[in-house]
């Protein structure tokens, strides 16, 4: 689903990534795992273009995205993101939080199509052949109370249906990032990107939103996770990448990636942690 | 003071008697509209110019607009309120032939002398709202423009709201220039009682009350309006 090609970046001087190819396939739950400072982010960052490559391209759905020249809004709302501090919307309540995507670019997009109607309408008038209009099916309300009863479904399904007119600064760590991770659902993605989305919490918080990613993972979710989290890079992933100094320096099954290490590099970093 | 109550039945009866009150009353009004209407006005230049300033500037539309503002802010933060009025009701409204009235001159100049000030306001407004914010806005597919609007001006104008009364404030105080290019607002009012009555001391004083409570009134709206808008923070 995604083909990343000789990914570059650099920041000034500073070569982040060296040339970074990897294919990720649909249903791939992909773990990233490396030392600080590796470049693993600014991968991740690089697949949705929230840091624009420097050269290289990245295959979305037969679209190269790196290209500046694409829209890149419309490829976005099919890759969700997950970030280390949440960054939930600190002026909407969580309900809004996860149903104000959805809802919005719908209503935008339902406008596009009557603005375009209503111009075929009106040069139909002066042709032969009638172009066909956009069929128009759901008005704005039906969009909004679709959006938030998907968004209520979200919700009661990681247990926080009484927490929908709260404002994410009276949640916990934990319940913030699990909205954050279905927030990003609600917009029925194809593939979601976790940025490191257990770091920033407590260990007893870690277990609910690790749940959460496993859930989605046994759904069938493509998911790319930088993570630190070696006992979920083991369990859950299909695959495992080692990146350090802007490179991929070994790609291997969880089992041959924790048990038989070929990298030197990886040797290392493994005998530290483990 | 043994002739102060004769003052005062002299204000009063070029208050009552004379007319003087609808005078101060049209005053009052000129003076709220062109303070209101320069805030509405300066608010929207105001966090256009603070956008146009944030957008990130790799391309050479947003270059040519971020020189052409910062130009503006420049430009109307270099020269005096009075300096503005005067060039524009004597020089370049004339100029392109516009006939418009010393009010609506005073109401576009105080608009977009506050725009440049507000401008800044907006600036530190929006950059004291966390990065992420609008990361997680563009992450979930809403373009620059609706991330901005719907997500981060929302929570920067909480964060500066204190200060935007401020110049509010400034604002219904600096409207006393009008009277430069003709407009009438209180000043005006009761400079006429004033020089009709021969007595200045009560007028003055009673233009200084005036101003005192319209700037009371707006601390408590401000307060209000900021309590209102508290209500998703961690402090309540």
């Amino acid at each position: 689903m995604i083909d990343v090609i000789d990914l570059r970046k650099r920041f000034g001087n500073l070569e982040i990534l060296k040339g970074i190819s990897i294919t990720i396939n649909k249903g791939d739950i992909v773990a990233v795992l490396g030392p600080s400072g590796s470049g693993k982010s600014t991968f991740l960052r690089c697949l949705n273009c929230m840091e624009d490559p420097t050269s290289g391209s990245i295959i979305f759905k037969g679209v190269d995205i790196a290209d500046m020249k694409v829209d890149i809004n419309l490829h976005r709302r099919h890759m969700g993101m997950v970030f280390q501090h949440f960054n939930l919307f600190n002026n909407k309540t969580v309900l809004q939080n996860i149903m104000m995507a959805p809802a919005y670019l719908r209503c935008k997009d339902l406008k596009k199509a009557k603005r375009q109607n209503r111009m075929t309408g009106f040069k139909n008038l002066f042709r032969k052949e009638k172009q066909e209009l956009i069929p128009i099916t759901t008005t704005k309300d039906q969009i909004k109370t679709e959006a938030k009863e998907q968004a209520m479904e979200l919700l009661r399904r990681i247990g926080l249906e009484d927490k929908a007119d709260a404002y994410p600064s009276t949640l916990s760590g934990g319940q913030k990032q699990r909205v954050a991770i279905i927030r990003s659902l609600a917009m029925n993605p194809d593939v979601i990107l976790f940025d490191e989305p257990t770091s920033a919490l407590d260990p007893e918080m870690v277990g609910e939103v690790l749940e959460l990613m496993k859930e989605l993972a046994q759904e069938g979710m493509t998911m790319v996770v930088v993570t630190h989290e070696m006992g979920f890079a083991r369990e859950v992933a299909s695959r495992v990448l080692f990146m350090d100094d802007g490179q991929i320096l070994e790609e291997a099954a969880p089992q041959e990636f924790f048990d038989n290490p070929k990298d030197e590099r990886l040797k290392e970093f493994l005998s530290k942690i483990l | 003071m043994g002739n102060f109550g004769q003052k005062i039945d002299r204000f009063i009866e070029i208050f009552i008697d004379a007319n003087g009150y609808v005078k101060v009353v049209e005053g009052l009004r000129n003076t709220l509209f062109i303070a209101v209407c320069g805030l509405l006005i300066g608010i929207l230049i105001g966090t256009l110019i603070a956008t146009v300033r944030v957008i990130p500037k790799y391309k050479v539309l947003p270059r040519v607009l971020n020189g052409f503002c910062s130009f503006y802010v420049g430009l109307f933060r270099g020269t005096p309120m009075v300096v503005q009025l005067l060039v524009f009701h004597f020089v370049l409204f004339p100029l392109w032939g516009w006939n418009i009235t010393p009010v609506q001159v005073s109401i576009i100049v105080f608009g977009l002398n506050s725009g440049a000030y507000i401008s800044e306001i907006m600036r530190s407004g929006i950059q004291s709202v966390d990065p992420g914010q609008m990361e997680a806005g563009r992450a979930v597919g809403l373009s620059f423009g609706a991330s901005m609007t719907k997500i981060v001006i929302p929570q920067a104008v909480k964060n500066i709201l204190p200060t935007l009364g401020n110049e509010f404030i400034a604002l219904i105080k600096e409207t006393s220039v009008v009277s430069f290019v003709g407009a009438a607002d209180l000043y005006v009012a009761f400079s006429y009682i004033a020089s009709n009555s021969y007595e200045y001391m009560v007028p003055y004083l009673v233009m200084a009350m005036i101003y005192i409570v319209l700037v009371l009134i707006i601390t408590l709206l401000i307060k209000l309006l900021e309590r209102s808008l508290r209500k998703s923070d961690r402090r309540n």
